[in-house]
């Protein structure tokens, strides 16, 4: 056996079914180590994307995805989807293959220091000098991904390690990390305090960010909510921790969130923030939420309490957790009043828009498409427009909504929806993206015919980045700069020579009969949605 | 406002870097850094000393604590501290000023460790500001060449024990 053997061993130990990668020189060991494995390798058309669909899968599964590439260019174009991940918390173990360890720093062919250059957007990252540690390493990497606030991280393994010879396999039964002992289990000194403001509070309300869903916290959620109540808005991450058609749901918050929801925030006079970050799209101003109210946070990495807003009761711990504690003393008092004002406000403070009917309204066709979709189906949404109207038309039902909020990365969709649906082949995955973001992943249509992974993409195009104009149209008097997306292939064509379904909208005419056709076979299709170029978000 | 951060770190290579590089990432003060084993040969001791207003502080403890590679954070200030710094200098002299500086030497408690006909190699350990205070007054003379360790702190025996 040899180191490559070994990390497929350890792959194999953690359950892994799927690795997302681009082989080179310095991780072929390990390429032809897992030919002898029931794992599936999947062949990306750019590493970038590896990351994103183990990130897709990882969101769905609920397990850790795994990408491999090799090393110099292949680990750096790794960085984007390593830092997409890093900055919405989905965990991942990134292997990169690396020169020989006794030629590393000396800048040979493909040699590129990826633990160094990923530093900051990584939980942790390792380069591995002895086969023999390879065992323990993926062990705790596995740990740290998955564990407290998830995260990417990173191996580095130098070729010769992956071809050294190593004695007999064992993966260790447990990880003794003493630097590393997440704290999940909320303390309940504070819980008592929340639940104290709680009794106390007329006008309660909790911000569900992305952590809800990383702690599997979403039933917990949704119970407290209908038992006690409770309203609940949700930051972009946040989207899907309560479905949209809850009574209790009161929108996204934020720059492009619900007028609503913001108002709901406002008004509020007790504020349980859960896993969310408080940042700067969610919450504009941060001082201003802890003024007229008292601000619970509560997150499971302590470093986030406090960061961006100083709460009045600091709570570190699992949003799961936390949750069935808080259930453990529940008295609280009676909402009602508060719980109708705020449905009052989201039936007439709901966004008119005044769509072009001689375009498809994506606004009016994503809440129709996401009608239709099935019960349980993945919806990813891409950046840009296509994102801010994916957040404020698409219904969850009992599905995900899966996007990136954090980097903001466009491209995403495409392979996280490829990973979303290897994670579960029997869900429907929709992915959204504008005509910008789809041709930075378009090379993947080609994975997904490879492997046969049958995404369904919808493609609103309006010949611009439409985000971008948007902002230029608003900051800079239309004076529009290097927006202009001429060029762009026909993608009638482009699908016919990826062997793809091609569907194409014109306006909103027939929209229901077109989506009716482009979900209702489990096949890969592309539907072209051609929408008014000037439209505002 | 001034912190000390006694900082328990897993002695491996890279370390360093990764937690200088979490200051200059989130845009976190240096204003000394000191680094070296301590007892047990798989644990160093980093001494940062920093500043900033409270949520800083706060921040500074917190990201500490979240790198997988610290075992422990101590956070106190100056005067709950014994804290020293070593400084080498190397001086020339001459005839005129050989005296006079051999007197601010004997002042400050410096001393003198190597020498060659005109130049002397000065060594001092003490607080911050001694330190400070001693370079001022060899201002006058030529200083050829200083290297100065960065604070060590240890919080003080009884301001532990009250914790």
């Amino acid at each position: 056996m040899i180191g490559a053997d070994a990390i497929v061993k350890c792959l194999e130990a953690e359950g892994v079914d799927y690795v997302f990668g681009y082989p080179g020189v310095a991780i072929c060991p390990f390429y032809n180590s897992i030919l002898d494995s029931d794992i599936q390798t999947i062949l990306i058309r750019t590493e970038q994307n590896a990351a994103h669909a183990a990130s897709g899968l990882a969101r769905v599964s609920g397990k850790v995805g795994v990408c491999a590439v090799t090393s110099g260019p292949g680990a750096t174009n790794l960085i984007t989807g390593i830092a997409t991940a890093f900055a919405d918390s989905i965990p991942l173990v990134c292997i990169t293959g690396q020169v020989n360890s006794e030629l590393l720093g000396s800048d040979v062919f493909q040699e590129a220091d990826i633990t160094g250059a990923a530093e900051s957007f990584v939980k942790y990252s390792y380069l591995v000098k002895d086969a023999a540690d390879i065992p323990q390493i993926f062990k705790e990497a596995f740990h740290l991904a998955s564990t407290g606030r998830k995260g990417p991280v990173l191996i580095d393994v130098p070729i010769d390690v992956q071809n050294a010879p190593v004695g007999k396999f064992k993966y260790p039964d447990e990880v003794n990390m003493r630097t590393y002992k997440p704290t999940v289990k909320g303390n309940m000194a504070q819980i008592k305090k929340v639940i104290k403001e709680l009794d106390k509070a007329k006008r309660p309300l909790i911000c569900a960010g992305g952590g809800v869903l990383l702690s599997g916290a979403e039933g917990a959620l949704r119970a407290f909510s209908k038992k006690h109540q409770i309203p609940v808005v949700s930051t972009m991450m946040g989207i899907g921790a309560m479905p949209t058609r809850h009574p209790m749901y009161f929108g996204m918050v934020g720059n492009n969130g619900k007028p609503y929801a913001n108002r709901a925030m406002n008004e509020s006079d007790l504020l349980l923030m859960v896993g969310a970050r408080v940042a700067d799209r969610a919450v504009n101003q941060p001082d201003v939420i802890t003024e007229n109210k008292v601000l619970v946070h509560i997150d499971v990495d302590p470093a986030e309490i406090g960061k961006n807003v100083g709460p009045a009761i600091p709570l570190v711990g699992d949003a799961k957790h936390i949750f069935e504690d808080m259930e453990k003393e529940a008295s609280y008092s009676d909402y009602e009043e508060w719980v109708q004002t705020l449905t009052s406000y989201r039936d007439t403070m709901q966004p008119v828009r005044k769509p072009d009917p001689a375009y498809v309204d994506p606004a009016a066709f994503l809440t129709q498409l996401s009608e239709a979709m099935e019960e349980d189906a993945v919806y990813v949404a891409d950046v840009g427009q296509n994102q801010i109207w994916s957040c404020g038309y698409h219904i969850v039902k009992n599905g995900r909504f899966l996007t990136t909020g954090g980097m903001g990365t466009m491209g995403y969709s495409i392979p996280a929806a490829m990973g979303a649906k290897l994670a579960d082949k029997k869900r429907q995955v929709v992915a959204v993206c504008g005509d910008g973001s789809f041709q930075m992943s378009m090379m993947e249509l080609a994975t997904m015919r490879q492997f046969d992974v049958p995404v369904k993409i919808v493609v609103l195009k309006n010949n611009y980045l439409g985000m971008v104009r948007q902002y230029q149209h608003f900051t800079y008097k239309d004076n529009y700069s290097v927006v202009d997306l001429s060029g762009s292939p026909d993608l009638s064509k482009l699908s016919e020579a990826y062997g793809l379904r091609f569907m194409r909208l014109a306006d909103m005419e027939g929209a229901q009969e077109t989506i009716r056709a482009f979900l209702e076979k489990d096949e890969s299709v592309l539907l072209e949605c051609l929408i008014d170029p000037m439209d505002l978000v | 406002m001034k912190k000390i951060y006694s900082v328990l770190v897993e002695n491996r290579s890279g370390v360093l870097c990764k937690v200088a590089g979490l200051f200059s990432r989130r845009c976190f003060n240096i204003e000394s850094l000191a680094v070296g084993e301590t007892e047990d040969t798989t644990v160093s001791r980093m001494t940062v000393v920093s500043s900033g207003d409270e949520r800083t502080i706060e921040q500074i403890e917190k990201q500490l604590n979240k790198k997988i590679d610290v075992i422990k954070v101590k956070t106190f200030d100056e005067p709950a501290s014994v804290s020293r710094e070593l400084m080498l200098m190397k001086v020339k002299y001459n005839k005129n000023n050989r005296r006079d500086i051999m007197e601010t030497c004997n002042i400050m408690h410096a001393d003198i460790v190597d020498m060659s006909k005109n130049m002397f190699i000065i060594q001092i350990c003490d607080v911050p500001e001694r330190i400070r205070l001693f370079i001022s007054m060899m201002k006058g003379v030529s200083i050829v060449e200083l290297a100065r360790t960065g604070t060590l702190a240890l919080q003080k025996c009884l301001e532990a024990e009250e914790q």
